[in-house]
């Protein structure tokens, strides 16, 4: 059975429609299920005792007075935890020579960033928990504290794990073709240096988990703010020496994650060890002030950079010395030597050139733990690539769209592979930028900015073109050893009444996977979505999957609802053919019906052969597979990853006596392959923008050298607020994959990949023509000012 | 974070709430429209705090026209000053300042007695009381007194109310005929505390400029206002840069908010004058 | 502690249109006090410092920080919280712009968003879109960047001021 995708008007055409999320309605209402709305019988309350010190030996622990305040129940050390829970090691094979120390649950021994979880203090209410954890009173030995990146690596740094040799946790360079040379004989070489500020993903509903262990039956629920309540299950499993079977984890609603709740977290690991000794449930939910120093955070990098271009503007090489500053510990299981890795592979991206070199160091320091967090390394290699593209361009006196268009990969090119080694099956960015061009008026726009800069009104232009890393194979982490599902599986049933019930693999937290699944379904069997009901986030129900990241849920998950849901109609209508006595091959599903595929013409609706397949077995002929259940599972298999590919535009004004940065539009063309939910990928496109658009302007976690994380509450750590976030034009160009019957690539994080760049290209076009150049993100109205030149110390 | 207080009482009258002051031992805070106390409070900055609720006192709200002045309660919520047309009429600048504090929610419990007291050096209120010439109304165990505004601010969170004593009502001058008031800020997002803020009040007897967010109390720039009278623009500008003490914190340095609020005395004065840049 | 300073406080106060009481700690903020004593956990709170917005309720017809007041402060007050919004249908209209548009997506924020906007909805006319956006500036969200929420409002202001016109 195949979908003729490219006819609106075909039968049950829920794909490629916007239909409202099933979901969407008990969220409005205030009748959503997020883990703290959750109250169990004897439920009782963790609060964390963490480290004030970035680095300290823990000595003497003394919990007398703590455990006097009324309500206290037990308190626990990293000694008692470890007693019950193995610590882990955050490598991969595939990573050569990434290296990271055991990590326990609570720290024992030595505490290694400000946040560092030491002592659990269980409660019967939250506030009795703080109330106590304040007077628990921890010995410490403070160590000298490693907080400077470029100087991790020098020989009078103290080396943060003495048993690692140094604070090098991975190191990775990558060489195509004959750099030095194409430098030597360029026409011009444009070198700069970039940074990229630490962020943390600051998710709305903070990290959540209630655990409850039942001894009488051996089993442990986990209900957890998770991406990947399977790999959770997986963690839990083997370090709390339980077997796999006997974890089950569900997610409900979860309230916000981009990647931050998709990795291990001591605290919430602890949480489940507690809940296994104290056989009871047992919540915690991070506040707001310790999510500062305990989500993980991410993009803490300097780069140096170099372009080389010939006189007609072709790119020549490119020359990466990235360095990226993690913290205590490579985070479990997915590591913090991803990003950087990703910085190696995904710089350059658009353009077809033949000599490229890129190095990622990653450094150790005593701070918060990085990790894969929304478009990970993209927003870096796409701010450090379309930077030096427009410099270069500025050197020769060329338009910013002229220069691109002489270098990006011709449409009809693939497939390819690019000097980094990345295969890309096929990708638009001709027409995407074709695309733009006429969203923005960009001619239009550049009359308007020419007009308003005799006026001594500045605005900039800023573009960037970039890839993205979506539907990951097993090369991505399965190779390196990690238990981390990169198939997917969907099981779809009819009930007797007709309705249907989708079990899927792939998770929920707000982009619309819900939906996204129920009409791939609905019209994978003939329904509508409204009959569809879609079940996500339970390891005891779905299938095995891998959940969401990397922007997977609709190319895999989706691809497995797909498969299971055409293998479904096939069963319905085997059955449907012995009842009215037609080849199954002649009838159709329609709209809950069985019709004639020829005519059209209903032959019975789907809850009669409900009826009959459960309650009236009797009257169907013997030997009939009557099982209206399916269940698929889907991997790719030709491409280690479906790259998309986009092009933005930032549209601002620089106000050069202040220095603020108003922004006065945002455009997106985005090639995600075959888009199911256009209203669903808008979205997640807008809001990956403005994520992004905090980056380049608000959001940098400030540490002093003693490792004190200065900035942590919302009055301080920026995040993008209404006002100041500019509407947004989406467009698309829809090349799809060959991969898969759907063709849907992933669209969640192509936002933030190239909003940081554009509106660095953006600033620095208005400020060309008053000399300045900013390089080092966010771009705060004082980095705008010394720019210039305004600034006297 | 879950707030810790030590205990509750709700004060009846004004008399009450000094009573039950007195009873806290030291450990009295007075709760008025609590959105930066119960802040301080949930973030365990503050613990164990015995909480005298002003908030159902009637005497302390309200604005008029009293002796010659405008009177404005200390309970007086921020949304209401920027609604007050007596306010409006007599201190335009309170209202002007009301729009950059905060968001809604705040403004609708906020209070001006309440944001006196904090002293938080970045806040709008404090400047403009100053710039305006104000007076702020104690009562206390003693009795009642009033404390200039130039002598109330006295550090970071520190005014010049003793232990025990409430902050009751301001008092402002009246518009003059010809008076101009402009307050100006830069912030990095809409609501957030000043980078710098500038407070400016033309008289016909001459300027008063106040600057806010640029050190541990606002500051009342004489040094610029002296130039400004004199006609001296681009001296006063020199002269306000001069004559404050910005912090450095992640925000911003301190050379960068001394630039600012140079910058921003220029755009003020522009504003003052109905010219455009 | 004297006697006139109690750690716990009953309280009697509506919410929801309906009577209800509780005997809370002094520091307990009105969230907390919906969500644990009464089980309302359709209000958030998320940052508990006032600047996040997601714990926005009506209290006494206004648009208030719920972490930011305290359950004691609350007696004989008026509390709406948005599963009593849905309730009585006063902002049906909105909600289902919210749905049609997309304005929501982990929906951590919406309850906080939506008594902001009621706020803004009750005074009136058609905000500009800048406007709303002020309005709504103390109102985070990770998710939707901002846009989706903006065109509902203003979608259902246009509304309710053609039907007040007509």
């Amino acid at each position: 059975m195949t979908i003729s995708f490219g006819n609106p008007d075909r039968p049950n055409s829920y794909i490629g429609k916007t239909v409202p999320r099933p979901n969407a309605p008990r969220l409005v209402q205030g009748r959503g299920k997020y883990v703290d709305d959750i109250v169990l019988p004897r439920m009782a309350h963790v609060v964390f005792v963490r480290s004030p010190h970035a680095h300290a030996k823990i000595g003497a622990i003394d919990t007398a007075e703590a455990a006097a305040v009324k309500g206290v129940l037990r308190i626990f050390t990293g000694a008692d935890i470890a007693e019950v829970c193995t610590p882990w090691v955050a490598v991969l094979a595939h990573l050569k020579g990434l290296k990271s120390p055991p990590q326990h649950a609570l720290a024992v021994d030595r505490a290694c960033w400000v946040g560092d979880p030491v002592v659990a203090v269980v409660a019967t209410s939250r506030a009795a928990a703080e109330e106590a954890a304040a007077l628990v009173e921890v010995d410490y030995d403070p160590l000298p504290a490693v907080t400077d990146m470029m100087s991790a690596l020098d020989a009078d740094t103290p080396v943060l794990h003495p048993d690692m040799g140094d604070n090098l946790a991975f190191r990775r360079l990558h060489e195509e073709g004959d750099v030095e040379a194409a430098f030597a004989s360029a026409h011009k070489v444009v070198e700069a240096r970039f940074k990229t500020a630490r962020h943390t993903g600051v998710t709305l509903e903070p990290r959540s988990i209630l655990v409850d262990w039942n001894p009488a039956e051996g089993q442990m629920t986990a209900w957890h703010a998770t991406q990947a309540p399977h790999m959770m299950q997986t963690v839990f499993a083997k370090h709390l020496d339980l077997p796999e079977g006997r974890v089950r984890v569900i997610c409900d609603d979860v309230g916000g994650s981009y990647g931050i709740k998709v990795h291990v977290y001591p605290d919430e690991v602890a949480t489940a060890a507690i809940a296994k000794i104290m056989a009871r449930p047992i919540k915690f939910v991070a506040d707001r002030l310790e999510s500062f120093t305990t989500d993980i955070h991410a993009r803490d990098h300097e780069i140096g950079a170099r372009i080389a271009v010939d006189e007609t503007g072709k790119i020549l090489a490119m020359d990466i010395d990235d360095w990226t500053a993690i913290g205590a510990y490579s985070v479990y299981p997915r590591t913090s030597a991803i990003e950087g890795n990703q910085v190696v592979n995904l710089c350059g991206g658009p353009y077809d050139f033949a000599h490229y070199r890129a190095q990622t160091s990653v450094v150790f320091q005593n701070k918060t733990p990085t990790c894969q967090y929304r478009a990970v390394g993209h927003p870096i290699a796409v701010a450090v690539t379309e930077g030096l593209v427009d410099m270069a361009a500025a050197e020769l006196g060329m338009d910013p769209v002229e220069i691109r268009r002489r270098n990006m990969y011709a449409d009809d090119a693939y497939p390819v592979t690019s000097p980094a080694k990345m295969r890309f099956e096929g990708l638009s960015h001709h027409a995407s930028m074709d695309k733009l061009m006429a969203l923005m008026d960009y001619e239009g726009l550049r009359a308007e900015q020419a007009e308003l800069r005799k006026k001594g009104i500045h605005r900039g232009i800023g573009i960037a073109s970039f890839i993205e890393l979506t539907n990951p194979s097993p090369f991505m982490y399965g190779i390196g050893g990690a238990r981390i599902s990169a198939q997917d599986g969907c099981t779809v049933r009819m009930d007797p009444d007709g309705s249907i019930v989708a079990l899927s693999g792939v998770t929920e937290q707000g982009q619309g996977t819900e939906a996204m699944l129920a009409q791939i379904v609905a019209e994978g069997v003939g329904v509508a979505p409204a009959r569809v009901r879609v079940i996500t986030g339970d390891t005891q129900v779905t299938p095995y999957g891998g959940g969401t990241w990397a922007s997977r849920g609709a190319g895999i998950g989706g691809e497995a609802a797909l498969q299971s849901a055409l293998a479904l109609k096939g069963s319905i209508l085997e059955v449907a053919g012995a009842m009215l006595q037609a080849p199954a091959d002649a009838l159709d599903i329609r709209d809950g019906q069985v019709v004639d595929t020829a005519t059209g013409e209903a032959r019975m609706p789907l809850e009669e052969l409900g009826r009959i397949v459960y309650f009236r077995g009797d009257t169907l002929p013997k030997g009939l597979p009557r099982e209206l259940v399916q269940t698929r599972h889907f991997i790719t298999s030709d491409y280690p990853f479906a790259f998309t590919n986009g092009v933005q535009a930032s549209y601002l004004e620089v106000d050069t006596g202040t220095g603020e940065v108003k922004l006065l539009k945002h455009w997106c063309v985005e090639d995600c392959g075959r888009i199911i939910n256009p209203q669903l990928v808008d979205e997640q496109i807008r809001g990956g923008i403005v994520q992004g658009l905090g980056g380049a302007l608000f959001e940098e976690i400030h540490y002093d050298e003693d490792g004190q994380l200065l900035n942590g509450s919302m009055a301080d750590y920026l995040v993008p607020m209404a006002a100041e976030m500019p509407d947004m034009v989406i467009g698309h160009v829809e090349t799809p994959t060959m991969e898969s019957t759907l063709g849907a690539k992933g669209a969640g994080e192509a936002g933030t990949a190239g909003a940081p760049a554009a509106v660095m290209n953006a600033i620095n076009d208005a400020l060309r023509p008053l000399g300045a150049q900013v390089t080092a993100m966010p771009f705060t109205p004082e980095r705008i000012l010394r720019a210039m030149g305004q600034i006297e110390d | 974070m879950k707030a810790l207080a030590g205990g509750y009482a709700r004060a009846r009258d004004v008399t009450h709430a000094l009573d039950l002051l007195a009873q806290a031992d030291g450990m009295g805070r007075v709760l008025a429209g609590g959105q930066s106390l119960i802040a301080a409070m949930n973030m365990r900055l503050s613990t164990g705090d015995m909480l005298v609720d002003i908030s159902r006192i009637a005497d302390l709200r309200g604005v008029a026209v009293e002796d010659g002045c405008l009177r404005i309660g200390a309970l007086t919520r921020h949304a209401d000053i920027g609604t007050d047309p007596l306010v409006a009429t007599h201190a335009p600048l309170l209202v002007q300042a009301v729009h950059h504090i905060a968001h809604a929610a705040i403004r609708n419990r906020g209070t001006i007695g309440g944001s006196l007291a904090h002293a938080d050096p970045a806040a709008e209120f404090p400047a403009c009381v100053l710039a305006l010439g104000g007076t702020i109304h104690l009562q206390g165990p003693e009795g009642v007194r009033q404390v200039a505004a130039e002598d109330f601010f006295v550090d970071v969170f520190e005014t010049a109310i003793e232990e025990g004593e409430i902050l009751t009502a301001i008092t402002l001058p009246l518009l003059e005929a010809g008076e101009r008031h402009v307050l100006i800020e830069t912030a990095r997002r809409s609501g957030d505390y000043a980078l710098a803020g500038l407070c400016v009040v033309k008289r016909a007897a001459g300027h008063r400029v106040t600057a806010f967010s640029v050190g541990p109390r606002p500051v009342l720039a004489m040094a610029a206002m002296e130039l400004l009278d004199a006609g001296d623009t681009a001296g006063a500008v020199d002269a306000l840069r001069a004559e404050i003490d910005p912090p450095s914190d992640t925000q911003a340095s301190a050379a960068y908010r001394r630039h600012l609020a140079g910058v921003l005395l220029t755009r003020a004065l522009h504003d003052l004058t109905g010219e455009t840049a | 502690m004297t006697e006139a300073f109690r750690d716990r406080i009953d309280i009697a106060l509506t919410v929801n249109g309906e009577a209800v009481e509780g005997r809370v700690p002094a520091g307990r903020h009105l969230i907390d006090f919906l969500r644990l004593d009464l089980g309302l956990t359709g209000s958030h709170a998320s940052c508990e410092h006032g600047v996040c917005g997601a714990c926005t309720i009506h209290v006494d017809g206004q648009a208030v920080r719920g972490c930011l007041m305290l359950a004691a402060q609350a007696d004989g007050a008026e509390v709406w919280t948005l599963e009593g919004l849905t309730e009585t249908g006063v902002i049906r209209d909105l909600q289902d712009a919210f749905v049609e548009r997309n304005a929501l997506q982990c929906g951590y924020c919406t309850p906080g968003m939506l008594a902001s906007i009621k706020e803004l909805l009750d005074m009136g006319g058609v905000p500009d879109r800048a406007t709303i956006r002020e309005h709504l500036s103390g109102n985070y969200c990770r998710c939707t960047g901002y846009e989706a929420i903006i065109d509902a409002v203003e979608s259902v202001a246009k509304v309710r001021a053609g039907e007040a016109a007509a």
